[in-house]
Order: C-alpha cells, then sequence, then structure tokens
C-alpha cells in the first residue's frame, strides 16, 4: 500500500520535469538550426575570448624571475638524495675527474634481485618472492636493467616525500574541518582530474628539464591518494579507541601519533600502495621532462616508430608495477591482518633476518662487482631482446590482416567517430552550459546548477570550446563504448564464480599498468589517430566498469535474494527486479570513474595524434607555453569535475531513495 | 529513593560512606544552540519544550550520588541515554548544563591539564568493544596508560604483570589482541584500565560483547575483583538479570531520564513506575528479596530456625518449608526483629502477592 501510495505521489513531478525537459531540448534544438543568425550562441566569439592564458604566462614569468633563487635552492636541496638514489642504483659514483677518477660501482644487478626475493618471501611467503624476484630478474635479462633502475631511484625518493606530506596534510584536514572543507577536498578533487601532462609544464618552468623537475611533479601527482587515505583512516578509527585514549589520559600529541595513526595503519597501507602506484605511472610521463628511465626509452621509441622497442620497454615497465603492487598489496595486506606473537630476540640480525640478510648478500655481489663484470652489468650474452620479434609480428599482422584492420579502422572512423565528432564540435556552447545547469538543478540544487554551468562556461570563454567538445566526444564515446563491454562483463562476473576468478587477476593487472603501455600495442596496429586514442582508452578505462557492476551486484544483502525466492521469483525475475535495481547506485559509481579514467586516458592520447585539448597541453608542453597548457588542463579538469558532480549527485540521489 | 536503605548489620553504613561522584541537574541536549536554550530556562525544560526547539535530549535533568565503593548500575535500553550519562560524569562529553562533582569538585571547570591529571591517575574505563590497541601486544596494551605518564619500562611491565595475574592471563602476555577470545580481550581491558589503580571505575557494557556463558564467567570474575579492590564501580547495562547481580544500586533509565534509583530488591518490591515493573516481572525474587522485607511482628509462635534481615529468601526457603516452622529474624545484636513464616515463602515462589507480608 505504502509503496503504491508514494509513487503515486511521486509522479506529477518526474512528469514536471519531462516537460520541462523538452523545453530546454527543444530550445537548444531551435539555437542549433538558427546557428546562421545566432552563431554567438554556437561558437563563442573570438574577439570576447578572456585571455586566461596570457594571465597565467605573465605570473609564471614573474614568479621565474622573482623566485629564481628559491627554485634554485629547492633544485640543489632535492638533489642531493635524488643523485645519491640514482648513482647507488643505477648510475655509479664517480669520485674525482678525469683520467684517474674512481667509479664506485652501483647495487649489483644480483644482488637487487636477491633482496627483491627476500623482500616478497617475508611479505607474502615463497611465491610472492618467486614473483618479485622473476620481475626483476626479466627486467635485467631483457636490458632494460639501467632505465628500470632509473626510475626506481626516482620512485624510491618521490614516495617518502609523498606520504610524509599527505600524513601531514591529511592529519592537518582531519583536525579542521573548515580546512577540509575549504581547501584540501577542492584541491584534491582538482588535483586527481587535472591531467598528468598539466604537472609537467609549470614544472618544466620553474625548475628545468630535470630528475628533480620530475621528482616535483611526481609527488604532487601522486599525494593526493594518501592524504585521503589518512583522512579516511583517522576518522574510521573506532569512537571507543578515541574515547579510551581520552580516559588513559593521552595528551593531543599522544592520542594522535600512539593511539589513533597506529589504528588507523591499514588504511594507511592502503595510501601507500596507491602512492607507489601513481607515483610510477608518473614517473613514466615526467620522462618528458627529464626523468629518463623507461618511460624516455618508450618516448623515444614511440617518437621513431619503433615498435618492438617501446613495447620491450613497455614490458619492463609492467613488470617494474607488477612487483611493486604486489609487494606493496602484501605488506598493506600484513598490516591488515594484525600482528602475530613471535618470540622477540634481542640479536639484531635475529630480529630482522631477512633484512640483515639482504643488506649482506647487496654488500657481498657489490663488492664482488669490483673484479667480476657479470655483477656490475648485465652480460650481454645472457640478454636477450624481443624487439625484432614484436617487429616481425606486426609485420606479419600487417601484411595478413590489413584489409580487415583498415576496413574496421575506416568504418569505425566513417560511421561513428564522424558524425559523433561533427554533432559535438557543432553542439553550441551555450546550450550545454544550460542544459548541464538544468541537470545540476535537477539532481541536487542552484549550487551545483551553478557550479557545473560556471566550469562548462569557462571551457567557451577562454576559447577553447572546439578542442572541449573534441575531448567529450572522444571521451565520452571511449567511456560508453566501456560500459558496454565493462557491464555485461561485471554482471557475468557477478553470477559465475569461476568467470569472476578468471576476471579479477586480469583487471587487477590492467588496473596496474601504467597508462603509457596501453598505447603501444594498439599502435603497432591500428597506427595514430584518433581509433587508436579510442581503443587505447576502452582498454585503460573498462576495469571499474566491471568491478563495480560486479561488487554491486554480489553486495546485495543475501536476505534480499532469499525474500525475493520466497515470494516465489524466477531467477531472472530476482535478477531484474532486485539485484539490479539494488546495485544501480554502486554501478553508477563504476560509470562515473570509467568517465574520470577514460579523460585521463584520452589526454595521454594526445602523443598518437588527437587534436583535442590533450594535444593543446602536448604543444604547450614542448613550447614550454605555460598559460597556454595550464588553462587547457583546467578545462579538461573542469570537464571531469563536470561529470563527477553530475554522476555523484544522481547516485546520492538514487542511494538515498533506497535508504 | 536513595535514602531508603537501612544500616547495614556489619560494617560502615551504607550511606555513611562519602560521595565519589554526584551529577546535579546534569542535561545533555543536541543541536543548536542547546546551551542558550537550557540556562534561559534555568535548568528545567518538559520534553515537548526540547522538541518544540527542535533539539534531542541524550541525558535529561539527572541527579544521582554515587558512594565510595559502591557498584551504581545504570540500566536502560539503547537510546535511553546510559552511554551519553557516563561519558558525561568522565567529561568524554561535555555535559549541556549541570554539575558533576568528583568528590565534592565540578569536574566541568577544572582545566585541561587538571584532567588529564584526573584520568590519568584516578579514572578508568571499560569499553563495551574492548577498544584495545591493534598493534600492541598484550602486555603493551595493558602497561599504554603507564607509558602515557612517562613511567619507564621496566617500572611499568612489572605493575602490568601484575594486573595480568590478577585478572589471569599469565602466559599471553605477547599475544596480540586479533589472537584472543572476545573474553579473553575484555581480561586485557580490565586489566589495562586498572593498572594505574583507579579510584572510580567506569565499566560500559563491559560484557554486553560476549556470549552469555562467558558473560557470567566474567560477572563472577568482576565479583572477585571488587571484593579484592573495593573501586567505586558505575556499571553501565542493558541487562537487568546483570544488573541484579552485581548491583549494590541501579539507577533505570528511560529516553536520557532517571525513572527510579534503588537497591535491586527496591525496585522489584516497589517498582516507581510500570516500566520499572515491567522490568521487574521475570525476576526471580527470592533471589532478590531479602527476610527484612519478609517478616512480620513476631506473634509468639515456636520458631525453627534463625535468619539475619539482609538474607536473601532463596538462601533459606528450602530449610524453612522443611522445617515448616517460622524462623526469627535478628539483628547484628542477637535480638528478634521479626519472623519469616514458610507460607510467606511459599506464597513468595508460587509469585502470588501478599501485600501484607511487607506490612
Amino acid at each position: 500500500m505504502t509503496v503504491t501510495a508514494s509513487a503515486s505521489a511521486a509522479r506529477p513531478p518526474v512528469q514536471r520535469w519531462l516537460a520541462v525537459w523538452a523545453l530546454a531540448l527543444a530550445a537548444v534544438l531551435v539555437v542549433f538550426l538558427l546557428q546562421e543568425s545566432l552563431p554567438w550562441a554556437v561558437n563563442y566569439p573570438t574577439e570576447a575570448v578572456v585571455p586566461v592564458a596570457d594571465w597565467i604566462s605573465v605570473l609564471m614569468r614573474w614568479v621565474k624571475s622573482n623566485f629564481s633563487w628559491l627554485t634554485r635552492s629547492i633544485t640543489a636541496v632535492l638533489g642531493v638524495p635524488l643523485d645519491l638514489a640514482l648513482n647507488l642504483l643505477a648510475k655509479n659514483f664517480k669520485i674525482g675527474h678525469g683520467a684517474d677518477a674512481f667509479a664506485l660501482p652501483r647495487l649489483s644487478w644480483v644482488g637487487v634481485c636477491a633482496a627483491a626475493f627476500l623482500a616478497g618471501h617475508a611479505a607474502g611467503g615463497r611465491k610472492l618472492g618467486v614473483l618479485v624476484a622473476g620481475c626483476f630478474a626479466y627486467i635485467a635479462l631483457f636490458g632494460q636493467w639501467t632505465s628500470a633502475m632509473l626510475t626506481l631511484g626516482l620512485i624510491s625518493i618521490a614516495v617518502p616525500f609523498c606520504i610524509v606530506t599527505g600524513l601531514f596534510v591529511g592529519i592537518w584536514a582531519w583536525r579542521r574541518p573548515w580546512a577540509e572543507r575549504l581547501i584540501v577536498s577542492p584541491a584534491l578533487d582538482l588535483m586527481q582530474t587535472i591531467p598528468t601532462f598539466a604537472y609537467l609544464i609549470p614544472m618544466l618552468l620553474l625548475f628545468g628539464n630535470s630528475p628533480v623537475s620530475a621528482m616535483i611533479a611526481t609527488a604532487i601527482f601522486a599525494t593526493p591518494p594518501m592524504v585521503r587515505a589518512t583522512m579516511l583512516g583517522l576518522a574510521r578509527v573506532p569512537s571507543e579507541i578515541d574515547d579510551f585514549s581520552e580516559m588513559a589520559g593521552c595528551t593531543a600529541r599522544q592520542k594522535l601519533w600512539r593511539v589513533l595513526l597506529p589504528s588507523a595503519r591499514p588504511t594507511l597501507m592502503v595510501g601507500v600502495n596507491q602512492v607507489i602506484m601513481l607515483a610510477l605511472n608518473m614517473v613514466i610521463i615526467a620522462s618528458m621532462i627529464g626523468a629518463g628511465g623507461l618511460g624516455y626509452d618508450v618516448l623515444l621509441a614511440l617518437r621513431a616508430l619503433k615498435v618492438g622497442e617501446a613495447m620491450e620497454a613497455g614490458l619492463a615497465i609492467v613488470a617494474l608495477a607488477i612487483a611493486l603492487d604486489r609487494l606493496s598489496q602484501a605488506i598493506a595486506h600484513n598490516h591488515a591482518q594484525g600482528q602475530t606473537y613471535r618470540a622477540a630476540s634481542p640479536v639484531f640480525w635475529r630480529r630482522y633476518p631477512n633484512l640483515t640478510l639482504a643488506v649482506a648478500i647487496l654488500a657481498a655481489t657489490t663488492l664482488l662487482s669490483l673484479f667480476v663484470p657479470a655483477f656490475a652489468a648485465v652480460p650481454k650474452a645472457i640478454t636477450f631482446t624481443t624487439a625484432p620479434l614484436w617487429k616481425a609480428a606486426v609485420s606479419w599482422v600487417t601484411i595478413n590482416f590489413f584489409d580487415t584492420i583498415e576496413a574496421f579502422r575506416v568504418a569505425l572512423i566513417l560511421n561513428v567517430l564522424n558524425p559523433v565528432r561533427a554533432f559535438c564540435e557543432g553542439f553550441p556552447w551555450l546550450g550545454a552550459v544550460f542544459l548541464l545547469g538544468l541537470a545540476g538543478y535537477q539532481l541536487s540544487g542552484l549550487r551545483l546548477a551553478f557550479l557545473v554551468a560556471a566550469l562548462t562556461a569557462f571551457c567557451a570563454i577562454t576559447g577553447l570550446w572546439e578542442k572541449t567538445m573534441a575531448t567529450v566526444y572522444l571521451c565520452g564515446l571511449s567511456a560508453f563504448i566501456s560500459c558496454l563491454i565493462g557491464i555485461p562483463i561485471g554482471l557475468m562476473a557477478s553470477r559465475s564464480d569461476r568467470f569472476e576468478k578468471t576476471v579479477t587477476p586480469i583487471i587487477d593487472t590492467l588496473q596496474v599498468l601504467p597508462s603509457f603501455c596501453f598505447i603501444i600495442p594498439v599502435v603497432m596496429l591500428f597506427r595514430v589517430g584518433d581509433v587508436t586514442a579510442m581503443i587505447a582508452t576502452v582498454a585503460f578505462a573498462v576495469v571499474p566498469a566491471i568491478r563495480y557492476t560486479n561488487h554491486g551486484i554480489r553486495q546485495v544483502p543475501p536476505a534480499l535474494i532469499e525474500a525475493a525466492k520466497v515470494s516465489g521469483c524466477t531467477p531472472r525475475q530476482t535478477f531484474f527486479r532486485v539485484q539490479l535495481p539494488l546495485a544501480l547506485p554502486e554501478i553508477m559509481l563504476g560509470v562515473n570513474q570509467t568517465i574520470l579514467m577514460a579523460l585521463a586516458m584520452i589526454i595521454i592520447c594526445a602523443m598518437v595524434g588527437t587534436r583535442d585539448l590533450g594535444q593543446e597541453v602536448f604543444i604547450a608542453l614542448s613550447k614550454a607555453d605555460s598559460g597556454r597548457g595550464i588553462v587547457a588542463g583546467l578545462a579538461i579538469a573542469f570537464i571531469g569535475i563536470v561529470a563527477d558532480r553530475l554522476f555523484s549527485a544522481w547516485t546520492a540521489k538514487a542511494r538515498s531513495r533506497l535508504g | 529513593m536513595t535514602e531508603a536503605i537501612e544500616p547495614q548489620a556489619v560494617g560502615v553504613p551504607k550511606d555513611a560512606r562519602p560521595i565519589k561522584l554526584a551529577c546535579r541537574n546534569v542535561w545533555k541536549l543536541f543541536g543548536a544552540n542547546a546551551a542558550d536554550f537550557i540556562r534561559q530556562r534555568d535548568g528545567k525544560a518538559s520534553p515537548a519544550d526540547i522538541a518544540g526547539a527542535g533539539l534531542v535530549g541524550a541525558v535529561r535533568a539527572v541527579d544521582l550520588e554515587i558512594r565510595q565503593g559502591e557498584i551504581f548500575i545504570i540500566m536502560g535500553l539503547s537510546g535511553s541515554g546510559k552511554s551519553t550519562l557516563v561519558r558525561c560524569m568522565s567529561r568524554l562529553v561535555e555535559p549541556t548544563h549541570g554539575k558533576v562533582e568528583f568528590e565534592g569538585k565540578d569536574l566541568l571547570k577544572i582545566s585541561d591539564a587538571a584532567l588529564i591529571e584526573l584520568r590519568r591517575h584516578r579514572m578508568g574505563m571499560v569499553f563495551q568493544n574492548f577498544a584495545l590497541l591493534p598493534h600492541l601486544n598484550v602486555l603493551e596494551n595493558i602497561a599504554f596508560p603507564l607509558s602515557i605518564q612517562g613511567q619507564d619500562r621496566a617500572t611499568r611491565e612489572a605493575r602490568a604483570r601484575e594486573v595480568i595475574e590478577l585478572v589471569g592471563l599469565r602466559g599471553r602476555e605477547h599475544f596480540y589482541p586479533r589472537e584472543l577470545s572476545g573474553g579473553q580481550q575484555q581480561r586485557v581491558g580490565i586489566a589495562r584500565s586498572l593498572a594505574t589503580k583507579p579510584e572510580i571505575w567506569f565499566l560500559d557494557e563491559p560484557f554486553s560483547a560476549l556470549d552469555p556463558l562467558i558473560r557470567r564467567e566474567m560477572q563472577d570474575e568482576l565479583m572477585r575483583l571488587q571484593t579484592m579492590l573495593h573501586k567505586t564501580i558505575v556499571f553501565i547495562t542493558h541487562d537487568f538479570d546483570e544488573a541484579i547481580r552485581l548491583a549494590d544500586r541501579i539507577a533505570i533509565m528511560k529516553d536520557g531520564e532517571v525513572i527510579q534509583i534503588g537497591t535491586p530488591e527496591e525496585l522489584v518490591v516497589n517498582p516507581a513506575t510500570d516500566y520499572v515493573a515491567e522490568f521487574t516481572r521475570d525476576v526471580d525474587r527470592a533471589k532478590v528479596i531479602s527476610a527484612r522485607s519478609l517478616m512480620r511482628a513476631c506473634d509468639g509462635s515456636e520458631h525453627g530456625g534463625t535468619v539475619s534481615p539482609e538474607a536473601k529468601i532463596s538462601s533459606f526457603s528450602g530449610s524453612i518449608v522443611s522445617a515448616g516452622k517460622p524462623f526469627a529474624v535478628v539483628n547484628g545484636t542477637g535480638k528478634p526483629i521479626g519472623e519469616v513464616t514458610p507460607q510467606a515463602v511459599i506464597d513468595l515462589l508460587a509469585g502470588i502477592e501478599h501485600k501484607s507480608a511487607r506490612a
């Protein structure tokens, strides 16, 4: 009774909204059709463009010329630990100059592999040890050792910096709710939606083309998850533990450092894992401003269209990513489990047998490498390269399947990409501002409406409307296809445990891979262009659609499913009438994530020749034009924020309706 | 209600013991401008006033006095405000209005530093879900409050081992909380709160998360500890049987108000409201009611034995029924003050109300 009553009571407003939307769409259509007489409503007039880019350029120039003492000293200070790490892992220490220079060797690759095995063994048993050591050995044997160690060196300095900064910002935000609401949360949202490229431009300008500026960009990019994890972890500490610390008479400082943070450690470790993975992703991209390492190898190879070499370096990145991810996840998992009793021994090497052994092996092998060259560098004789193999494979595919692939590509361009693109680029900016504002109003209220409309308008009045819509078209299409593929896979995974077991490791691996790596194989087959960008983006963004759908369906309480069965639902009815509606908010969250990931990836795809905001950032980067790059970066971030806010509001509404 | 206790036969009379902790018209209201609201009304407000102002009254006009060395139980169903009240007493929650007096001094007026000092040395608290620190082992958990005070490792671990011994956890010093059962975890919680030798001991539903058998065992354990330690205990529970088993006095709370305070016997014999009567209905009366409540004036008939006025009926019901004669009730000096008839005991056991028996 109550259900029907509330449903009928809710009907009139829905109908009213239908009418409002019909009117709004009609109005936009009219503007679209009248574009001859109302050109300013379709394409933003060039003479009215606000030169935000120029303002930012002027500001950056002023900062550069007045604060060079600061940037120089930052570079000098950060350079010390960075050089140490890079020399230790990759470059050898050089003492003295000229002919009598003496080189202290870097850590031997044999020792590093052994240490990797021990770390894996300590964190997750023999299996993990073998996996981690295998990844490192793979890197060594495929001749990527020096590059990989450069990358690892950068990460090893950036990550502690991120963790400490993130921890302190998180604590600050947790202590001061106003700071969280007014400063930290908006800043985090912005930082996570600004494309990775856009970070590089101001760094390049302020710190030059060097590993230090790459490290700073990495540190800034990878800090947000640590801030979030700290805030979440502290908020999740049970209130009783909080009360206990008060009753034990802790001062505020004792409470934080001795009770709350240790209790929040499992959540913090999850944050650390995310920091490491983001840092790896960013270090690869930061190779454009001097990070060197594996990312630079990929970049060089892609520019020269040496697909085989790019693939090899890309696979080394994958190996490094998997090793770091599994290792840090195992450690986080151990922390979540909590400690168990072990007899403590006062002797250091007994208490830390793995650490002692690892240090001993590293020292021994490195000393040996002074005399035995095979320990210093991977001998050429045992490395092998697969580049010719990849090249041959590509040639074979191109020779035998050229027509099929080409037909597919052209069909996609003609029938899907071009019409959507034409529609998007011709869409009147005023109409978009109006419709998105209306959606914001319906979903949440005036505040969201203003936010959404203002952010959309920013893209237009800075003169980037056409490029914005080019981004929206490619991103929207890719996200749509990702959902089209991902949601059914997620549904299947939720209904079959066996299927889930097969899918989970695949999407786990896909999620770990740096975004760069997705481009390489696609470029091999489809060459540069929108099709490549779209396919790489779909592969990258499909993960959250699968994951959230599966999780959403599976988290429907078993009691409800039993209730449905007892009421006589067929499995089909149970699925469509109970599980799916209840899982919808979670699925929408997945769609939201998919869109954000697609947006991030589309921007990277500027490297394979798209014509959107990403390309704008890319060009700005190569010209070191900070204003242009930052404005384009902001426009991209605003697209992300608009999509995110609308979807979140929708999800929140659906959630509150379900209770 | 509070003054209804008569002197005990032995030892210090109960109400002559000093007042350890007192609440004087304590209020906790949630909502905007709650403090102004209650101050303007001079510490008085009806439920309708509170609802009208858009506030929620978690604790309303609570007056109670807890005497040194007694087990004072605050009983109420979930949402009755008992947890908020005990947090007001320890200032974990700042009361909106009223006074909380610790040995006559207003707790709400002391400085933060004095409060920390007080909590470090004179208060202890045990929590429903144990609130053990997951990253410390049993020994470190128990020594934690001492290490907060800056005691050196040897001193605090020696003290921790003492209390570990006391609660029977020897041999588990190096286990981590997740390796222990619920009952053992709560023993750690109890040991930790005792490590600082507190004078007043707050127990917030300490046994509610345990299964019934363990709960009973822990109640016995608490009684054993109390006979050794003589703490002033404020014990929160939603379980009336638990309250009756442990309490010297019980305060029953409903909707943030204390509706009756008294000994278990007083609550059973003389419930203030139907709500209290509802709780006491299924109580085993023979275990709660004492000879004093059931006695009548001696009518000169022959006595089959003697009992003290505090003796619970269940302790002599078997012998009085088999003797078939009234028992004399004698006070500390051996003087008979009345008698209990077998018929009165049988009626009580059978659940037949005899108002006249009390007269």
